[in-house]
Formats: C-alpha cells, sequence, structure tokens
C-alpha cells in the first residue's frame, strides 16, 4: 500500500523519527516557557546551555569515567548551578528593564559560551560513546529502531509530563504561576519569591542540559550544536504560545513529525517548514496555538 | 546575526572612505601575507589557526627572512560569509598592504576573495575552498588553487568505488553549490564507469539529523550511500548511519570530502572502513612525519589536515617565486609560480597548470579499524595513488578562459 508514492511502511519510520526529534524540540523548549512564563525573560543562552549539558557529559565521561546514567543527573545539576549564579549575578538586575535587554544579555552569553569551547574543543566536535545497555536496535518490521531513540522518547515524554504536571497541578506549581501574576502579594504571604524565581531559572537550564545529556550520543559533541537548533526550539515556543507549558510539549512533539515528513516528500523545505507553519499561526492566531491572548 | 552585519557594513565603509589612498606597491622589502580562514565555526579545525600556524612554518623554512626580506603573517575570521570575507580582503589590500591572502575555506568566501584579488592585481593562494570553479569558469590570473578541489574528489572516490563493484548509488547532498557540484561531479565518474545513480536527496546545510534521509537511502537497496556535504554534516550522517545499522546491513557510505580531523571527531569504532580521497597524509614519509609533529605541537595537539599542508606548500612556492622575481607585484608573482615547478617536503614535485590549478598525486585512502591504529591519528590506510596526470580535471575540460 501507497500513500503520496510512498510505501506506508516507510511512512511509518518517517513518523516516528520525526517523533523522536520532536522529543528533543519538547525538552528544549519546555525549558524555555517555564523561563519565559514564570520570569518573562527569553532565554537565548539555552542552546549554549544544551551543548554545555552535552559537554558536561563528555567530561565526566572521558576525565573521570563517570558513566551515562550519573552525567544524566549531575550534568544537569552543574549546568543548572551556572544557571544559578547567571540569574543571581546578572539577570536579575534585568527584571525591571525591557525584555529586550533580557534577550540582548542572553544572546551575548550564548556567543561567549560557544567561542569559548570552539577556541578550546575546536569546531568538529567530540564523539561521546553510547552506553553498552543501548547498543542494537529493534526491528520493528517497518524499520530498524536504535534502541537508544526509543529511550530517547521515552525519557523526553516522562520528563516533560512531571514538569507540566508540577507547574500545573501542585501548590509548589501554584506558587510559582502566583508569583509572576502578582509578585509583591505572594511575597506578602512570605514567600521568598527571588529566590523561587532563581530556583525556576535554574531548572529552566537544567532541563536544556538534560536535552544535551540525552543528545551526545546521537549528535557529535560539538560547540555548535546548541545555534543550530535553538532557533527551530523558539519557533516552536512562538508556535505553542510563549510561556504555555502544555503548548511547548505538544507543539514540539507536532512539528517533529511536520518536520519528518517534509524530509520524505520536500527534503529542501525541512528546515523551513517549521518557520512556515509559525507565520501561518501567527497570522491566525498571535498569541500561539495555545497562549492565552492578552 | 544583525551584529555582523552591522560590523560588515561599518568595514565596508570604512574601506570605501580609504580607497584611493593605496596603491600597488613594487616590493618595500615587506611581504605580508593575509591568512583569511574560519577561525570560529565549522572549518575552524580543518583550517582555522593551524592554517596561520603552516604559514608561519612556510616563512621559517624558506629561509627567507636570513636573506633580509621581512615578511609578516596576519590573520582573520571570515565567518562563512562572503560579505565579511570581501571587506577584510578590501581593507588587507588597499590598507594593511597585504601581498597574498592564503587558505579561505567555504568556496563562496573563496570565489569573493578570487575576484577581489584580480582586481587589485595581487595574489590568491587558495587551499581551503573546494570549488572546481576556482580554476574553471571563475579561473584568475591571480589565484592558485592548491590542495584539492571537487572534482577531484569525485573523480576519485566516485571512480574508485565504482570500479571496485559499488555501481548504485544513492546521494545525500547538502543543498547548496557545493553539494550540487560534487554530486554531479561524481555522478558523471559513477556513471562512466559503468555504474547507476538510483536516487538522491538534497538535505539542508547544518542539518543536525539526518535518519530520515538515511532511511530513505536505505529503501533504495543502494549499495553505495555518497555523502555530498561536510564537516559537521559529513560526520553527523556518518555517525548516524552507524546507529542506524546501515553499514551492518550491507550498504558502504562514501564520504566525498572528509579531512582527517573529522575521523579525528568521529573514532574510529564509527569511521572505520569509510572510503575517500585525499591529496596528503602526515604519515607519508620522514618530510611529512616531521611536519605533523612540529605542526601539532603549535596547533592543539591537532595534526595536519590536507588544507593546512596547502597553506604551507603554496606560502613556501610563493616566496621562492618573490625571491626569485625581486618583486611581490601579485600577477607577476602568479605567473612566476605557474612557471616555476614545485617541490615541497609534503606535495613532493608538481607544476601550476595556467588555469591556476597545482597538479599532484591524490590518495584513495581507507580508514583503519581500532585495532589496526597503533598511534594516536594513525587512521588511515592509503590503498591507491591517482597520479597527477590523472588527479585533475583535464585542463581544457574546465572552460577557463585563460587556456587557449
Amino acid at each position: 500500500m501507497e500513500i503520496f508514492g510512498i510505501p506506508t511502511q516507510a511512512l511509518f519510520g518517517q513518523l516516528l523519527i520525526g517523533l523522536i526529534n520532536g522529543a528533543f524540540y519538547a525538552m528544549l523548549s519546555l525549558g524555555l516557557a517555564v523561563i519565559f512564563g514564570l520570569l518573562n525573560v527569553i532565554n537565548f543562552t539555552h542552546g549554549a546551555q544544551y551543548m554545555m549539558g552535552a559537554f558536561c557529559a563528555w567530561f565526566l565521561l572521558e576525565k573521570w569515567g563517570v558513566g551515562y546514567w550519573w552525567s544524566l543527573l549531575l550534568a544537569p545539576l552543574a549546568i543548572g548551578l551556572t544557571g544559578v549564579v547567571i540569574e543571581r549575578t546578572m539577570l536579575s538586575r534585568l527584571y525591571k528593564l525591557d525584555h529586550l535587554y533580557g534577550l540582548l544579555l542572553t544572546f551575548g552569553l550564548a556567543l561567549i559560551f560557544q567561542g569559548v569551547f570552539t577556541n578550546y574543543y575546536g569546531s568538529s566536535g567530540q564523539p561521546y560513546r553510547l552506553p553498552e545497555e543501548f547498543a542494537g536496535a529493534f526491528n520493528l518490521g517497518f524499520m530498524y529502531l536504535p534502541k537508544y531513540r526509543a529511550w530517547v522518547i521515552v525519557a523526553s515524554v516522562l520528563v516533560c509530563l512531571s514538569t507540566w504536571f508540577v507547574i500545573e497541578r501542585t501548590k509548589l506549581g501554584s506558587y510559582l504561576r502566583a508569583a509572576t501574576e502578582n509578585p509583591a502579594l505572594v511575597q506578602a504571604f512570605g514567600i521568598n519569591v527571588p529566590r523561587m524565581i532563581t530556583l525556576t531559572y535554574g531548572f529552566g537550564v537544567a532541563l536544556a542540559a538534560l536535552a544535551g545529556v540525552m543528545a551526545a550520543p546521537i549528535y557529535q559533541v560539538a560547540p555548535q550544536m546548541g545555534a543550530n537548533i535553538i532557533i527551530v526550539v523558539f519557533a516552536v515556543v512562538v508556535i505553542g504560545g510563549m510561556g504555555s507549558i502544555l503548548g511547548a510539549i505538544l507543539t514540539g512533539f507536532g512539528l517533529g513529525v511536520v518536520e519528518g515528513l517534509t524530509k520524505v516528500f520536500y527534503p529542501e523545505a525541512s528546515n523551513t517548514v517549521i518557520f512556515v507553519v509559525m507565520v501561518i499561526v501567527l497570522l491566525i492566531k498571535p498569541a500561539g496555538l495555545f497562549g492565552k491572548e492578552k | 546575526m544583525n551584529a555582523f552585519k552591522r560590523t560588515a557594513i561599518a568595514l565596508g565603509v570604512a574601506t570605501a572612505l580609504s580607497l584611493g589612498t593605496a596603491h600597488a606597491q613594487v616590493s618595500d622589502n615587506l611581504i605580508k601575507i593575509g591568512v583569511l580562514t574560519d577561525m570560529s565555526s565549522l572549518y575552524t579545525d580543518l583550517a582555522g589557526a593551524g592554517s596561520v600556524v603552516a604559514a608561519k612554518l612556510a616563512v621559517e623554512d624558506s629561509g627567507i627572512e636570513k636573506r633580509g626580506y621581512k615578511v609578516e603573517v596576519i590573520s582573520a575570521d571570515h565567518q562563512n560569509k562572503a560579505d565579511v570575507g570581501s571587506s577584510v580582503a578590501r581593507q588587507w589590500y588597499d590598507v594593511d598592504k597585504v601581498d597574498v591572502i592564503v587558505d579561505t575555506p567555504n568556496s563562496g568566501v573563496a570565489l569573493a576573495v578570487s575576484q577581489i584579488t584580480r582586481d587589485k592585481g595581487k595574489a590568491f593562494l587558495a587551499s581551503g575552498p573546494g570549488s572546481s570553479d576556482l580554476t574553471g569558469a571563475k579561473c584568475s590570473p591571480n589565484t592558485v588553487h592548491w590542495a584539492y578541489d571537487t572534482w577531484m574528489l569525485a573523480n576519485g572516490t566516485g571512480t574508485a568505488i565504482t570500479k571496485g563493484g559499488g555501481d548504485s548509488w544513492f546521494f545525500i547532498s547538502a543543498d547548496y553549490a557545493f553539494g550540487a557540484a560534487l554530486e554531479r561531479d561524481t555522478a558523471a565518474a559513477v556513471i562512466k564507469n559503468g555504474g547507476k545513480v538510483i536516487g538522491g536527496v538534497k538535505a539542508p546545510l547544518n542539518t543536525q539529523d539526518f535518519s530520515s534521509f538515511l532511511l530513505q537511502a536505505q529503501a533504495s537497496k543502494a549499495k553505495i550511500i555518497g555523502l555530498a556535504n561536510a564537516g559537521g554534516d559529513t560526520t553527523n550522517s556518518i555517525k548516524q548511519a552507524a546507529e542506524f545499522g546501515i553499514v551492518k546491513g550491507g550498504q558502504k557510505l562514501a564520504g566525498l570530502l572528509v579531512f582527517l580531523t573529522d575521523i579525528h571527531a568521529l573514532g574510529l569504532q564509527t569511521a572505520q572502513g569509510l572510503t575517500f580521497t585525499e591529496t596528503f597524509y602526515w604519515d607519508q614519509n620522514d618530510a611529512s612525519r616531521a611536519f605533523a609533529k612540529r605542526f601539532s605541537a603549535l596547533d592543539k595537539g591537532i595534526y595536519p589536515t590536507m588544507v593546512h599542508a596547502g597553506v604551507y606548500a603554496s606560502v613556501l612556492h610563493y616566496l621562492k617565486a618573490v625571491e626569485a622575481l625581486k618583486s611581490d607585484d601579485g600577477t607577476k608573482v602568479v605567473a612566476k609560480m605557474k612557471e616555476m615547478s614545485t617541490d615541497d617536503p609534503l606535495f613532493g614535485k608538481g607544476t601550476i597548470r595556467v588555469d591556476g590549478r597545482k597538479i599532484h598525486p591524490a590518495y584513495l585512502v581507507q580508514v583503519k579499524t581500532p585495532a589496526e591504529s597503533k598511534a594516536p591519528w594513525d587512521y588511515y590506510k592509503i590503498v591507491a595513488t591517482i597520479p597527477a596526470d590523472q588527479a585533475f580535471r583535464p585542463l581544457a575540460d574546465g572552460g577557463c578562459s585563460l587556456v587557449k
């Protein structure tokens, strides 16, 4: 059986691949959405932090022999901590100013981080060994699915759902959301709002680093890896609705699939298709698919 | 990226203002070499700071400074943008009195610099870029193209693999001029040798995930998957092909432009068995090994690629021509370079054709298995040598206006 000249089986394979790439978009845009939703900061350093997460995992493995599983925990912690430092020393001074200042600061930081890593580690990147447990693949009949890719999709769904749950369904999440609406009032209830904001930024950054660790075995651990993906991720956030957690997750997966299908039917457009979708969505629904009009 | 544009415009304005103050100088006893390269992006390892090192080593080895000439090597980052590269080139020629520009990976930038060099009557020694147009339709009396080009890569790898039984091809090509040229030239070599091309896909530049294209290649059942791309695109596609079991499934990858630094980045576990064409390998003879040792000590432990070797050899030959001519007039020096036969420790004896193409042998190499590799950077087995007279496009086929 064929659909538009492509065998159905091949199409299933491509859909699955799209979903896997969508998993990365979802995890990265989730961090961005959390940061924007709660801090109103457009975090352009996100791509660099994703790259630093991957590098951190590489360091842990090459220098200290710390394996993949510990890296999944340690790298986000370490990079999240650098995020906390950035928020405390720099970002927190800009909250009273226009969004643009936060954007410029984070963009500048991203360029500095990438430059420093390129200077020390070169541009062609470092290989990260696939953990032994994930060697091999499942033969699904219609395609050959590497075990690691299957894990990426499962892990990403878990991370996304639990983040969404914490923010939308728990007491902690309700404090966070209240603090964005009216920080003065929440502070009056005895909650330390600045600390909460710092930790939120740290958490968003840790999510980027986690995605970086997960990407390390698939892609080269290279200084430019974040720069290549971050623009797409921003488009995902805009399409999903700035600051909408659920929007970021669903659009991340959805656009991964759209991109995957474009790679089959018209590959030349595969890195533009997301922006075409963005233009259409913005024309019809300026706040994004899941965003609230203000 | 606006910041870059602003800088570029500012540079352009500065250059425009300074026009008219500079005139081509007869040898003022200062030979100024400008290394225009990629210092911050994907070609940094295969060219970048290493190209500056190579140029400096060439100056040192030429011994020209002991004979009373002063030589200065400067460098700049072209950021892989033709506009940035052009404004640096103009600034260098007009204001900073640079006599010769070398390296310049990225064909787009190189074609622009070649034109400017011609207009200003200076010299351009291109060893970084691939496009065979530099010595074809867009050839210039002021440009020498040293290390490699797309025709040579396509012909070397395409012919060898097709003759070796890999007679059905599927291409994954970078969707811009370079990828298209490489695919076109390789397909021609494949067909000429009795093979056939059964499909292909054009992937946008800097694609992260190639799995979708690889699945299409897998479904095509072609024996050979030709990768007409470069840098990060090549390493990512090779890595992911291993992940998806493409090579285990019996299909073979042909990297059409792969550098030593790419193999280092991939690791032998992933890269083993890959076959492609190079014009220089550091472990060929005592001279190349000695050069590699000196070089790597100065470039973060990186061993020289064919681009680095090209920078070294071209600067060496350039300085010989300047000394023979006792002038650094670009047009005359390049003419002299073509007249003199070349001889250097890295490429051996060779010639430069009237179209600017440097002629030397090419090598078909295969990446060693981890067990075969005895030392760091011990990566290649040389499986065949393509003689100098067959390695490059025949003079008559290039369409260069300098060829009569």
